[in-house]
């Protein structure tokens, strides 16, 4: 059970670069714990290290909102991904699009994928550019990203994910509830 | 109705499907491993839930244990392997520890021992799962809390993907492998190209590929952001996986392969999408950049970011800066540092076989380090009975014990800040094989040729034939 997601108004660090992978989100070395937690403090560890990298700018401590490229968390299926942008502190992600593992496995971990379009993530860009302070509200139940000017970006989830994510709910009790099929369908 | 080879697996496993929510899809077969189970078993114990079918799960030590015969020295790294060994005990699931003489990277023991079979639906924590879906099973990776719900239930929800026709039409001229067919597909989708798709791959140049290059090919699937990928079984497939341990016997066989027949796309049935590809155009590739989709042809020079697509520019721009290449110069002939041999894509006898070929009576460049890591205790075995060892020891190669090794690089095995490495696993991410290190992607006999020559090489000049 993760803390229901509602509404979410933050700052946020702006990565730019697309097919960013989970071996750069969290590098294999840090894959030999036995715990979700504490990974955030290697969260993008090589990255880090790099003169201007975002998420160790003043600004970046305590942005809840990660906005990104295309296809990100593409590559290994490694959900220290999620659990690592998480322990860091962000609640969503606003990317052009996701890799399929990476965001199913984001909304396991009470981490909302927002896709959107590049026109909206190109404006979403040039606003934050303009005033990196700025803070994006993403309203989760009807879907959108809005902007203090009141400009507002609509984005879609699916509807299973979105149901997950308001109710803090997982999934094994959905799928527990279906035992005795589950059974018959073993003695087919 | 006519259906494709995913819908026919995919119908067959729906235990459930309510209106807006995802099928709960029954797993025949749930593969394990150290790295991305503790934390499932640890919330299955939190829920005081037992495995359900811990006879459809089966362990494997391979991603952080070491691969130089050596006791492990990383702690954190041995309490992992620790805590699966304690997990499968305690659920009394089948694991292949350390010990074993049937160990071995998860996605080759598989199929080896004839747990992986037509048909099915196959998961693990390990984007690779796709590998198996070369004997015609839906096979993909999770995450850990999926690894946590199939455990418990052996059951994952899943809302279906669409279907991706990959169809290779042509032969595969000689010298080009199942690797570079795989490679010049991934350049030509991008990496995220088949995202939200399952693909099957389909054409004369699939059909004539041996089980062990189909796995190679649909290993690296994931590489171009599909959800899983898979080739129907024929007798090629059912000549392979006759007599394996865990394959049916007898009569029971017999039967399975009546069924598994039936495993093919009808014909009219539809993909959402097809490509096509001709495979008679496809030589050596290798990998210049930073993700698998930057692969070129062998010959060719380093793309210039002024003319690739606008797109595409930026991340080319920053991939040629990280691996210190710059656009138009040739890779042929370019120093390297390390050669890997090995992976979940290319460490089975036939990879071991292609590579030892051009190394036979040969020796490593000098200053150069070529690690041989065989998938698993059988290939390493196998390949031991037929003097490839030798081979490789002899020309100044390490011939280690098996497992994810430099693919990786969690077990010690890594490349340098800076170094170069041709290697014949999936990923060249900005330090996948060590921090710093800079990857080239490529076949078995490009490896095996760049080792000797300490440059990357075009295997067809080392071995006297075409440019």
């Amino acid at each position: 059970m993760s803390t229901p997601f509602t509404t979410l108004r933050s700052r946020t660090v702006v990565l730019h670069a697309d097919d960013v992978d989970t071996d750069q989100i969290i590098p294999a070395r840090f894959l030999k714990g036995t715990q979700k937690t504490g990974l955030g403090e290697h969260l993008f560890a090589d990255w880090r290290t790099r003169p201007g990298f975002p998420l160790v700018q003043p600004g970046a401590a305590g942005a809840k909102i990660l906005v990104t490229g295309i296809n990100f968390g593409c590559g290994s299926s490694r959900e220290h991904a999620p659990w690592a942008l998480v322990d860091w502190g962000f609640r969503a992600v606003v990317a052009r699009s996701f890799a399929d593992i990476f965001k199913e496995n984001a909304t396991k971990n009470g981490l909302l994928p927002v896709a959107l379009p590049e026109a909206a993530c190109v404006r979403l860009e040039l606003a934050l550019q303009a005033n990196p302070a700025l803070e994006l509200t993403i309203d989760l139940a009807i879907e959108r990203v809005s902007l203090p000017d009141g400009s507002w970006f609509a984005f879609s989830i699916d509807p299973y994910a979105k149901h997950c994510l308001t109710s803090g709910l997982d999934e094994l009790g959905y799928i527990l509830s279906f035992a005795d099929r589950i059974k018959a369908h073993e003695q087919r | 109705m006519k259906r494709t080879l995913f819908e026919k697996i995919w119908d067959a496993h729906v235990v459930a499907e309510e209106a807006g929510r995802p099928a709960v899809l029954y797993v025949d077969l749930h593969l394990v491993h150290e790295v991305t189970s503790p934390q499932a078993f640890a919330g299955l114990a939190a829920r005081g839930l037992e495995v359900h079918r811990a006879d459809r799960t089966v362990a494997t030590m391979d991603h952080s244990i070491p691969t130089n015969g050596l006791p492990i020295v990383d702690d954190a790294a041995r309490t992992q392997l620790r805590t699966l060994a304690e997990n499968c005990s305690k659920h009394g699931i089948t694991l292949y520890d350390a010990d074993s003489p049937h160990r071995g990277i998860v996605h080759v023991i598989g199929p080896e021992l004839g747990y992986t079979q037509p048909g099915m639906t196959i998961v693990c924590g390990d984007s690779h799962t796709s590998t198996h879906g070369a004997f015609g099973a839906l096979a993909f990776g999770i995450g850990t809390s999926e690894v946590e719900h199939v455990l418990a239930s052996q059951c994952l929800l899943q809302n279906k993907p669409k279907t991706l026709e990959v169809r290779f039409v042509g032969a595969l001229p000689e010298g080009a492998s199942a690797k570079d067919l795989v490679l010049a597909m991934i350049a030509e989708l991008g990496v995220g190209g088949a995202t939200g798709h399952v693909i099957e791959y389909t054409g004369a140049a699939i059909r004539a590929l041996d089980m062990e290059s189909r796995m190679t090919v649909c290993n690296m699937s994931i590489e171009a952001g599909a959800r899983a990928g898979m080739i129907a079984p024929d007798a090629e497939t059912f000549g392979w996986l006759e007599g394996r341990a865990h394959a049916p016997q007898g009569a029971a066989w017999t039967a399975a392969v009546e069924r598994w027949r039936e495993l093919r796309t009808d014909v009219g049935a539809r993909f959402d999408r097809t490509v096509v590809i001709d495979a008679s155009q496809i030589s050596p590739m290798i990998t210049f950049g930073t993700n698998p989709g930057m692969g070129i042809p062998i010959t060719a020079p380093v793309p210039s970011p002024d003319e690739a697509d606008p797109g595409d520019r930026a991340a080319l721009a920053k991939a040629l800066l990280y691996m210190g290449l710059s656009p138009g110069e040739p890779l042929l002939g370019r120093r390297i540092d390390v050669v890997f041999i090995g992976s979940c894509t290319n460490a089975r006898l036939s990879d071991m076989r292609a590579a030892a070929s051009v190394m036979r009576g040969k020796q490593v460049a000098p200053g150069v380090r070529v690690l041989v890591v065989p998938g698993s205790q059988h290939v390493k075995r196998a390949a031991e009975e037929e003097g490839l060892d030798r081979v490789f020891r002899d020309a100044g190669a390490e011939w280690r014990e098996p497992g994810c090794s430099m693919c990786i690089a969690m077990n010690g095995d890594m490349l340098q800040p800076g170094q170069y490495a041709v290697s014949t696993s999936n990923r060249n991410f900005e330090g996948r094989q060590g921090p710093g290190g800079r990857t080239f992607l490529a076949s078995p006999q490009t490896a095996a040729a760049s080792a000797i020559t300490g440059r990357v090489t075009d295997v067809r000049t080392l071995l006297g034939g075409l440019p």
